[in-house]
């Protein structure tokens, strides 16, 4: 089985020195006969925002639920805080802003908070979710008759009024305007400034571009055999015959492909920047037609 | 590794204060959301008093059946078909749209302790229930002669406060499986026809014999009993039917249980 997945390190402003706080181990998991997520591996440190960048159907939305405790990993492992992401303790430094069809349109703003804050041992004040959330003079507005953004917001403020040390927020600004996505973008970066960890997930490029810390790519895997065995091999993601593997040990890696094939083609060994390794991973192998910085995946 | 369903987990490291704070407030929201909700607070409580007024205080004035005026007949019978109604709209709507579109998970993530939300849910269609049954029996005091000594009085909303546990567990049955969009018309495909076949609009006396023999399979049949029993009707022995509510209400929250662990295998 190949990974699904490839990292991609920014030159700026990575954190290396943080501690792993959350982590996916190869992990798998299937729904009924499909894969949603095929032995994907990820770590977040302390402090940084990690995008996790991919197209619909990639298993962006899987992953965060393993790392949230919402469903369990078929194989593979999950850690949060160097634990079950299910246990109280570490539930209570988690905040997920997740995809949520309906959400109760009777209640007001300021009840949701409320009510989320209580599920918290030490959550912000109202006026502090607010503020974050940039909700301010709409405390008082029933939740259905917000614009798209607010409502987006006060999902964004039920994530952050427990104060938790680690967010997890899934396409946070799916389906809001260019304004409302640079606010919300704005309110994510505070949260970074406090010191908090972020996971986001999004199909925007210019999205994790802006925010992020490292980016992980996924898409959706097809199975290939196993090249996950071979030492010094960090990642292997495979698209329609096209096979990228991010490596630490280059030369011993690619001596080990040319044993295991001698019939391989078109090998190439680049150090990959983020635009490279993007292009690389977007790139659509039949109309060699690359998409383009912020274009939707 | 898997998390069996959202009944059995967590609570370790709260307070019971704060426990306690937790329950009161996810059931002030469910209250005053379901309140705020027409579609819900208004037809629960509209729908058994209005039918009330009309069969009981406009048309059949003044009739007996098995020997209980109409009028005081028809506050237990309606007002259990009110407690059934606030309590499987209440659970089977609410549960089938919040776990389907996501806010149920949401709230787990957020390190909501399931049994706040569930506990919740039954106080507010209690609480509901409280309301459609007080309501008519002032209606039933005021207009229809109807005599109850406030013993009686009390002893009839205890009796159908607790029997709406079991409906908010048909509910909750319900709610497990049924989609977002199907769940109200699943709902009202079992809510009106088990009404009147349990003999809560049309006296089970009257009803078909063959409905007669069907209605102890329907949980509805067995609080109606109850109610009636405590205005000087109703048929069978009292322990039976509070023995039937209670097998009814294991096999649903069994049903319920099916469907949750179910959700966590198919979409997590």
């Amino acid at each position: 089985m190949a990974s699904a997945a490839a990292q991609v390190t920014s030159s700026v402003a990575v954190r290396r020195n943080g501690r792993v706080v959350a982590r996916l181990s190869r992990a798998s998991k299937k729904f009924g006969e499909v894969y949603a997520l095929r032995q994907l591996s990820l770590e977040v440190r302390a402090g940084e925002l990690l995008a996790v960048l991919g197209p619909n159907g990639a298993g962006k939305t899987t992953a965060i639920k393993l790392l949230l405790g919402l469903a369990p990993a078929d194989t593979g492992h999950v850690a949060v805080f160097g634990g079950d992401p299910r246990k109280p303790e570490n539930r209570m430094r988690t905040g997920a802003m997740l995809q949520v069809g309906r959400i109760p349109e009777k209640l007001r703003v300021r009840e949701h908070i409320d009510l989320f804050s209580s599920y918290y041992p030490s959550p912000l004040p109202l006026a502090e979710s607010l503020r974050v959330a940039g909700l301010e003079g709409t405390e008082n507005r029933m939740f259905g008759e917000l614009s798209g953004g607010q409502k987006q917001r006060v999902l964004f403020a039920l994530a952050v009024c427990g104060d938790p040390d680690l967010l997890f927020l899934d396409e946070p600004t799916v389906g809001l305007d260019v304004e409302a996505r640079r606010l919300l973008w704005s309110q994510i970066r505070q949260l970074l400034a406090r010191g908090k960890t972020v996971l986001l997930t999004t199909h925007y490029l210019e999205e994790a571009d802006a925010l992020a810390d490292r980016i992980v790519v996924i898409q959706t895997s097809l199975p290939v055999a196993s090249l996950c065995s071979i030492p010094g091999v960090r990642e292997v993601h495979s698209d329609r015959g096209v096979m990228l593997i991010r490596t630490t040990a280059a030369e011993r890696v690619t001596r080990e492909l040319l044993r295991l094939d001698p019939d391989l083609q078109d090998l190439e060994v680049t150090r990959a920047g983020l635009e490279d390794a993007f292009l690389a991973l977007t790139c659509d192998p039949e109309t060699e037609n690359p998409q383009m910085s912020g274009a939707r995946l | 590794m898997s998390t069996a369903c959202p009944f059995a987990q967590e609570f370790p490291r709260r307070r019971l204060g704060q426990v306690i704070a937790i329950f009161a407030k996810e059931a002030k929201y469910d209250f005053l959301g379901r309140l705020r909700l027409p579609v819900y607070s208004v037809s629960t409580i509209l729908f058994p008093v209005m039918s009330y007024v009309l069969f009981g205080l406009v048309l059949n004035r003044g009739q007996r059946n098995e020997g209980v005026g109409i009028t005081t007949y028809l506050v237990a019978s309606y007002a259990t078909f009110g407690v059934m109604g606030a309590s499987l709209f209440g659970f089977g709507v609410g549960v089938a749209m919040e776990r389907g579109l996501g806010w149920l998970q949401l709230k787990r993530a957020s390190h909501m302790p399931p049994l706040a939300y569930f506990g919740a849910k039954v106080l507010t269609s209690m609480a509901f229930s409280a309301i459609i049954v007080i309501l008519l029996m002032v209606l039933g005091i005021t207009f229809g002669g109807v005599h109850l000594g406030t013993a009686q009085a009390l002893r009839l909303l205890g009796t159908l406060v607790t029997g709406a546990i079991c409906f908010c567990a048909m509910g909750l049955a319900i709610g497990a499986f049924a989609g977002p969009n199907a769940a109200p018309a699943i709902v009202n495909l079992l809510y009106l026809p088990m009404s009147f076949a349990s003999g809560l609009w049309i006296p089970i006396n009257l009803l078909p014999r063959f409905l007669q023999k069907l209605a102890p399979v329907l949980p509805p049949y067995h609080l109606g009993q109850l109610a009636l029993s405590l205005v000087g009707g109703g048929r069978g022995a009292v322990a039976s039917h509070w023995g039937a509510l209670v097998g009814f209400t294991l096999i649903f929250l069994g049903i319920a249980r099916l469907g949750f662990q179910r959700d966590e295998s198919v979409n997590g």
